[in-house]
């Protein structure tokens, strides 16, 4: 018994050409209005409000007032912070899935600071010296996972995971220890009268130095990234360790190196959600954004500048999610369940972008 | 009555981005007949029996089988036709047996019932000559076995119409003559066998009909007996060659890297090099010669410093201002700083020589991309660079800044041999530097490294054909399963004595070439 | 002894939730699908799990404790299913990224379970009030006469019937795997797709199935949590999910065999539980002590990086994609 077949009714290949970049763009950008009309139609099923009026009400929460677009620049600044950081590990294919450790870690190196140094200091070499240690605690977090990878290529992907857990546990430690009021478990917020320690406003702004660190960290990245020979090293090791043993580079050295930068960067973030934010720390000062940032970072293919609109975005709807939990009396775990959304759908783009369908009739369908 | 074909296949087209790999192809097989399928590399064999055995859907045309059009649209439509390929690059799972991967994806029965494996194995082996042991795990096993089961996997399927894609490539010469026989019994059991091939030699022993492809098209078919290698080469390559390759007398022959000693054992301990001592000179073309995998790639990599390297061993490199230095325990990186000019074009362009999604200007700059005390990468001079290989080389591409994954073969292979001879080398060592190119490219690498040994390098040339390294080598060092079993003058060495060297060691050889 | 006795029983509950968080990452890691999304799949098994029955039991003034237990199972198991089939659909079809696609899926899941377990809050009257009572004992009753045995039975019968089942599935994954021809087929998947495809499997069949069934298995394990742990309430304060990642870690700590999954599992459930019994701690000592879990997973993690035994290996195309005609 032998039987035919008819030809398979959707057939996939990749692209001959790498699409112009418009086009991409303009897949991505169909994605992302797909995934907005969904989350529309599930936060109209929830709340039964006119979707339009949704997108409005989360535009008002995200920028209504100066002070909630103030909030929303801030946290579009530390989500950036973070992907800046995670670039250069991702792009050298290391699994840095320990962001929310490294930022915690850089967090306790500047609260620590606050706590035991406050006015001993000058506000002006304070924060300077709080940057350098929180860089300095976020790197070495970084750094031992990369030891053991460079050393015994120790998977580095739950190395990383299990170092954000033991973070948290180091978090509490300290949290512990400087309970304020005593028995409350939380720190509350740091000298609340010196303001040592506390980002200064400038420009009458309370959040314009977190502007000026992050976009001149996501600059740097840039340069750092395409134009220096270490750059250069992060990407032949990430796509050929043989190719960068063959061109005479050293690969544990450049794996090590790296995740002191990525830690290092991921610990600043640290020090502005402490200095620059909450003037506080918790074990939700990382709140999850570790995780986010790698897709920040991923999605935009390790462009700080591209990472800048995927964050903007990224804190958009979380703004407005929030804003519209609060409107409708519902809780703000909302946004990370429409955030998950919109990456599934651009996730899911990138598909259509690299490869090609065909269906029988042998129609190209552009998708 | 005309014999029934067991296979026609009617108008084939098949492309992969832009490359048309096969280009309206007919051809038909027929039942107790080994057929030689016979190209040079990339001429699209492979890539026609993959839409046989259902890896590739073809894009155009039909396929017959005894005598009703079908679709094959995965290997198990393949199997369900009685049609079963053994790859060149085995499908077999390391970390199970060889029973395991027998009866892989058959499902025969719920649980895995391997004591029936086993007889039925035995059947078969018993049937047409074969030895397996069904309980071997694969990743202990020999190339050959591993060959073996492959073939006995196809079988035990109840295959009638066999495609093997270069089996001997891979295989010592008696264990091709084992191979041989048990082709011949299953073509005496009425089976269909194709052998994808492009040594001569084996068509002519083994095959009943040859069949030829060129860059994609369908070239011919003949008997065998009617035919010869001449004729086959010309239907092959397009017009008659003989190679004629350039090889001028060495000038000026110093001393150039001295080896000594050399042994190096690869991850799990086995013994790639053993004792390996040689000289190279400057000013020659030192060719190797050897099957694949008798320890070519662990020497120049080991050279090249990229290979844990035994004690007692030696590497000891003579620079034209007559410093002597011990590469044995350097790094690339400190072999990169003492400066001495080691170039090295490696087997594998996109696993080690090259960064497929790079463009050609930050390829040219992988090996110089340290110079300077900036702590910036210098564009300017790496593409001043690219432009001046693509000028000089006739490289076909659209642009520096295309990811150099985009080019063709030959065009890659003359920007990564372009860029190694940039920095004049003392030492130049190229790894199947001519794998996959047309003939006119290759001609055109063999002119860079005569240019190469003119300048006074040592030039080490491994390659596969030993028609080449004939042709083109002063001397050829060859290699066997590790060990140097001699080195032979390329201009007085013939044919056969190489070949024999390449499987026999040293005095073995020489008396079983007397005897013969 | 009681204390031990405790340690020991906390140390089961929570080494149950990871073990099926671990065995149904097994099965899936099996097929070569590498699925960070485990702790957002129990977090949708513990969530639909109980709004499941929240509902039944809000209509059914009588409810019938066997039901619950069915509705309860089936609404987790499909959930997490459904989580598994997005998974697969953006790594297997759309060929996106498997960490950030299971990173994103955890992402998700854990705002959809935390949104609905908070609204459920609200619905049923403020915390702790989600009112599942016959359910929850339904989970977590044991045989008649086990109150009455002596203390070392009855620790060990003194658990809901999901925690043996935990066991009994792990057996049979690890039986699945290793004596049965679908077994030995998806096995092949993981190592090898290709040769596996040429053998004639369908490759996309066997790993769409691996993950949603694996899915489906991890997603029981939040029910368990929510039904036997928290007792049919819910807790926004991320216990599943750092349960999840243990069982991610637990993974790797046996060497991809679900029977060494058992034991890891009750060893990271005591470690867990440790500090609370360890005598003269203080509270910030015993934060320090909670670390135990995922330092000891660090320690395997590198101790398994120095000792490279091949059958101690990943599945060789682990977080591979696979793509047949890719050239």
């Amino acid at each position: 018994m032998r039987k035919t077949h008819k030809e398979p009714f959707i057939r996939i290949s990749k692209r001959g050409e790498i699409l112009p970049p418009w086009k991409a763009w303009g897949i991505r950008g169909i994605a992302l209005v797909g995934s907005l009309v969904l989350c529309a139609i599930i936060i109209y099923s929830i709340v039964e409000l006119n979707p339009l009026k949704v997108y409005g009400a989360m535009f008002n929460g995200a920028f209504g007032t100066n002070k909630r677009g103030w909030v929303t620049i801030r946290d579009t600044m530390m989500l950036l912070c973070i992907g800046i950081g995670l670039a250069p590990a991702f792009k050298m294919r290391f699994w840095n899935i320990g962001a929310e450790g490294q930022i915690l870690m850089g967090g306790i190196a500047s609260a620590a600071c606050m706590v035991y140094l406050d006015s001993a200091l000058p506000n002006l070499a304070l924060l300077p010296l709080m940057f350098i240690l929180s860089a300095l605690a976020g790197g070495i977090w970084g750094f031992i996972p990369a030891w053991f990878k460079a050393k015994w290529n120790t998977n580095e992907t739950l190395f990383t995971l299990m170092m954000n857990y033991i973070a948290i546990q180091v978090t509490s430690y300290f949290v512990a220890l400087w309970e304020n009021p005593p028995g409350s478990n939380s720190v509350g917020v740091i000298n609340p009268q010196t303001k040592a320690g506390w980002f200064p406003e400038i420009f009458g702004e309370m959040y314009t130095l977190n502007v000026i660190i992050v976009l001149a960290l996501a600059v740097a990245m840039f340069v750092y990234l395409n134009y220096s020979k270490q750059g250069y090293e992060i990407a032949v090791v990430g796509e050929s360790e043989n190719t960068a043993r063959y061109a005479a580079m050293s690969v544990p050295k450049v794996i090590m190196r790296t995740m002191l930068v990525s830690g290092a960067v991921c610990g600043i973030a640290g020090f502005l959600a402490v200095s620059g934010a909450s003037h506080t720390i918790s074990i939700s000062t990382a709140g999850g954004r570790g995780f986010t940032a790698i897709i920040v970072a991923w999605l935009a293919k390790f462009n700080p500048f591209v990472m800048i609109l995927i964050s903007a975005l990224l804190v958009f709807l979380d703004r407005g999610a929030i804003e519209i939990a609060s409107q409708y009396n519902l809780n703000d775990y909302v946004s990370s369940m429409l955030t998950g959304i919109i990456l599934f759908f651009i996730l899911g783009s990138e598909f259509f972008i690299n490869y090609q369908v065909k269906f029988r009739s042998n129609k190209e369908v552009q998708a | 009555m005309e014999t029934q074909r067991a296979i026609r296949m009617v108008d084939i087209t098949k492309t992969f981005g832009q490359v048309v790999a096969n280009d309206r192809i007919s051809l038909d097989i027929y039942p107790g007949e080994i057929l030689s399928l016979l190209g040079e590399n990339g001429s699209g064999k492979t890539t026609l029996m993959n839409m046989l055995s259902g890896i590739y859907l073809p894009d155009s045309g039909q396929i017959y089988v005894n005598g009703n059009k079908v679709n094959i649209r995965s290997p198990k439509d393949a199997y369900a036709l009685g049609i079963g390929m053994i790859h060149q690059h085995f499908k077999l799972v390391d970390v199970l047996t060889a029973a395991e991967n027998i009866v892989l994806g058959l499902n025969e029965h719920r649980l895995i019932d391997l004591h029936n494996v086993r007889q039925r194995v035995k059947e078969i082996c018993d049937r047409y000559g074969f030895a397996v042991d069904p309980d071997k795990k694969v990743y202990d096993m020999s190339v050959s076995e591993k060959q073996t089961l492959e073939i006995v996997k196809v079988l035990y399927r109840g295959a009638d119409i066999l495609i093997l894609d270069e089996p001997t490539a891979v295989l010592t010469p008696q264990e091709t003559d084992k191979l041989f026989v048990v082709m011949r019994n299953m073509k005496a059991d009425g089976k269909a066998i194709v052998i994808i091939t492009h040594k001569l030699h084996e068509v002519m022993e083994i095959s009943d009909r040859v069949a030829v492809l060129r860059r994609g098209k369908y070239i011919g078919d003949i008997a065998t007996k009617d035919t010869n290698p001449q004729q086959l080469t010309d239907m092959m390559v397009g017009r008659a060659v003989s190679l004629n390759i350039d090889r001028p007398e060495p000038q000026n022959k110093q001393e150039r890297l001295v080896v000594q000693g050399l042994t190096v054992l690869d991850a799990e301990g086995v013994k790639r090099l053993s004792n390996v001592s040689f000289t190279a000179y400057g000013g020659e073309i030192l060719g190797i010669a050897g099957i694949t995998g008798s320890g070519q790639r662990e020497l120049l990599e080991a050279v090249a410093g990229l290979q844990a390297i035994q004690p007692g061993s030696s590497i000891c490199l003579h620079t034209a201002d007559g410093k002597e230095t011990e590469l044995v325990g350097k790094s690339p990186l400190e072999i990169y700083k003492l400066g001495v000019g080691l170039a090295f074009v490696p087997e594998d362009r996109f696993g080690m020589g090259l960064v497929g999604s790079m463009d050609l200007v930050d390829n040219v700059m992988l090996r110089s991309y340290k110079s300077g005390k900036s702590m910036f990468t210098d564009r300017k001079t790496p593409k001043a660079l690219a432009q001046k290989i693509v000028d000089e080389l006739d490289v076909v591409t659209p642009g520096l800044n295309i990811p150099i994954r985009r080019l063709s073969g030959g065009n890659v292979q003359k920007m990564l041999v372009g860029r190694e001879i940039a920095g004049s080398p003392s030492l130049l060592m190229t790894a199947y530097a001519v794998r996959g190119l047309d003939i006119n490219t290759s001609y055109t690498i063999y002119h860079l490294l005569n240019e190469q040994k003119a300048k006074g390098a040592a030039v080490i040339y491994v390659g596969e054909d030993l028609d080449v390294l004939l042709e083109l080598c002063d001397r050829i060092l060859v290699l066997c399963a590790g060990q140097v079993s001699g080195i032979v003058e390329g201009r007085k060495a013939k044919k056969e004595e190489v070949g024999l060297m390449m499987t026999h060691l040293g005095k073995e050889a020489q008396a079983y070439a007397q005897d013969a | 002894m009681t204390e031990l006795i405790s340690l020991f029983q906390a140390g089961i509950v929570f080494g149950t939730v990871i073990l099926y968080g671990a065995t149904g990452e097994i099965l899936t890691e099996k097929s070569g699908n590498l699925n960070l999304g485990v702790p957002g799949i129990m977090y949708l098994g513990g969530i639909m799990g109980l709004m499941g029955v929240f509902f039944y039991e809000m209509n059914n003034p009588d409810p019938s404790p066997i039901l619950c237990v069915l509705i309860a199972m089936s609404c987790a198991f499909l959930a997490s299913m459904l989580g598994g089939l997005i998974y697969s659909l953006l790594t297997i079809t759309l060929r996106a990224n498997q960490n950030v696609t299971g990173l994103t899926l955890t992402i998700f899941a854990g705002g959809f379970a935390n949104f609905f377990g908070g609204s459920l809050m609200k619905l049923a009257g403020g915390v702790g009030q989600i009112n599942v009572a016959t359910t929850s004992a339904a989970f977590r009753a044991t045989l008649p006469f086990v109150p009455n045995l002596p203390a070392l039975p009855r620790m060990l019968l003194g658990f809901g019937f999901m925690a043996y089942l935990a066991v009994v599935v792990a057996f049979v994954v690890s039986w699945v795997i290793n004596r049965t021809s679908v077994g030995l087929n998806l096995r092949a998947v993981g190592e090898n797709p290709a040769t596996a495809d040429a053998a004639g499997i369908n490759v996309t069949k066997y790993k769409y199935l691996a993950t949603c069934l694996g899915a489906g298995i991890s997603g029981l394990g939040g029910l368990y949590y929510v039904m036997d742990y928290t007792k049919g309430t819910w807790d926004s304060a991320g216990g599943i999910e750092s349960l999840g990642w243990l069982a991610v870690a637990l993974v790797i700590f046996s060497t991809w065999r679900p029977k060494r999954g058992i034991w890891g599992a009750y060893l990271f459930g005591l470690l867990s539980w440790l500090y609370f019994y360890i005598p003269g701690l203080t509270r910030r000592s015993m934060e320090l002590f909670k670390m135990l879990p995922y330092l000891v997973t660090v320690i395997v993690l590198v101790a398994a990086s120095l000792r490279r035994r091949r059958e101690d290996q990943p599945p060789a195309a682990l977080g591979l994609p696979y793509f047949r005609e890719e050239r």
